[in-house]
């Protein structure tokens, strides 16, 4: 607890010590690393209902699988780009 | 109890030993990019120059590496066991933005990297090659009719098949 409030104080330290432009570059990198976490949150949810809506479908039909199958990997592929957009985005933001 | 059931299967036992969709799909994909790859890297080239066709080459083989990993995963683990499948689907989600993220990363301050037509890349390509593979999944699923046949021997072509 006393090694978690000195991180805390010295944390506190370091960012009063900073810049304006410094804590705004700061900011903005917490922000879109954020932005990232939050962008890949959606996809994540989004592909466990696709797999588990498809694995019930071939579970009660399992001559379908085939079909099941290729229609579920082409909304999982459609689903990640959405996480490979706000991966882009975050990148053009930090880097470019 | 359910397990007393004689009809009750567990979704650990069920898989799907029959032929692997996802193994078609990709290599489907694979020779539409290597069609859309050199038109690609053509436009970085003019915009960005040679830097911007190296970056954009690298963003087409990421993105068909992804498909190919993804599909390997699942074809796999779909042979074992349902429930492995999704349990590697989801975490190789994690696993593949991962690398895909960890390759822009190393190679950001690379000479011959531009970020712009190596981002712009990873996304068209991506978005691009689904929906071009969406066209042929669709009219498949509703004409059955229309699906290419395999070719019975190299030299006989069968015109379906476009």
């Amino acid at each position: 607890m006393e090694a978690l409030t000195r991180i805390a104080h010295a944390s506190i330290r370091v960012a009063a010590e900073l810049t304006p432009a410094e804590a705004k570059a700061n900011a903005a990198a917490q922000m879109a690393g954020l932005a990232y976490g939050l962008a890949a949150i959606g996809p994540g949810i989004g592909i466990g209902m696709i797999f588990g809506k498809a694995i019930e479908a071939m579970a009660r039909q399992p001559e379908s699988a085939g079909m099941v199958r290729t229609t579920m990997f082409l909304g999982v592929a459609f689903t990640e780009a959405l996480a490979l957009i706000g991966f882009v985005a975050f990148i053009l933001l930090k880097f470019a | 109890m359910k397990t007393d059931d004689p009809q009750y299967v567990s979704i650990l036992s069920m898989n799907d030993q029959g032929p692997a969709p996802e193994a078609a799909i990709v290599r489907d994909i694979i020779k539409h990019g290597s069609i859309v790859a050199p038109i690609l890297i053509g436009l970085s080239a003019v915009f960005w120059g040679v830097n911007g066709a190296w970056s954009s080459a690298y963003g087409v083989v990421l993105v068909l590496g992804n498909f190919a990993v993804a599909a390997w995963m699942v074809s796999y683990t779909a042979r074992i066991s349902y429930a492995l499948m999704m349990g590697a689907t989801l975490f190789g989600y994690i696993f593949r933005l991962a690398v895909i993220a960890a390759a822009v990363f190393f190679v950001r301050n690379a000479t011959w990297v531009e970020l712009v037509p190596l981002c712009m890349t990873i996304v068209i390509t991506h978005v691009g090659l689904l929906f071009w593979e969406m066209r042929y999944i669709s009219l498949s699923l509703a004409f059955p009719g229309l699906k290419p046949k395999h070719v019975a021997s190299p030299t006989v072509q069968d015109s379906t098949s476009n």
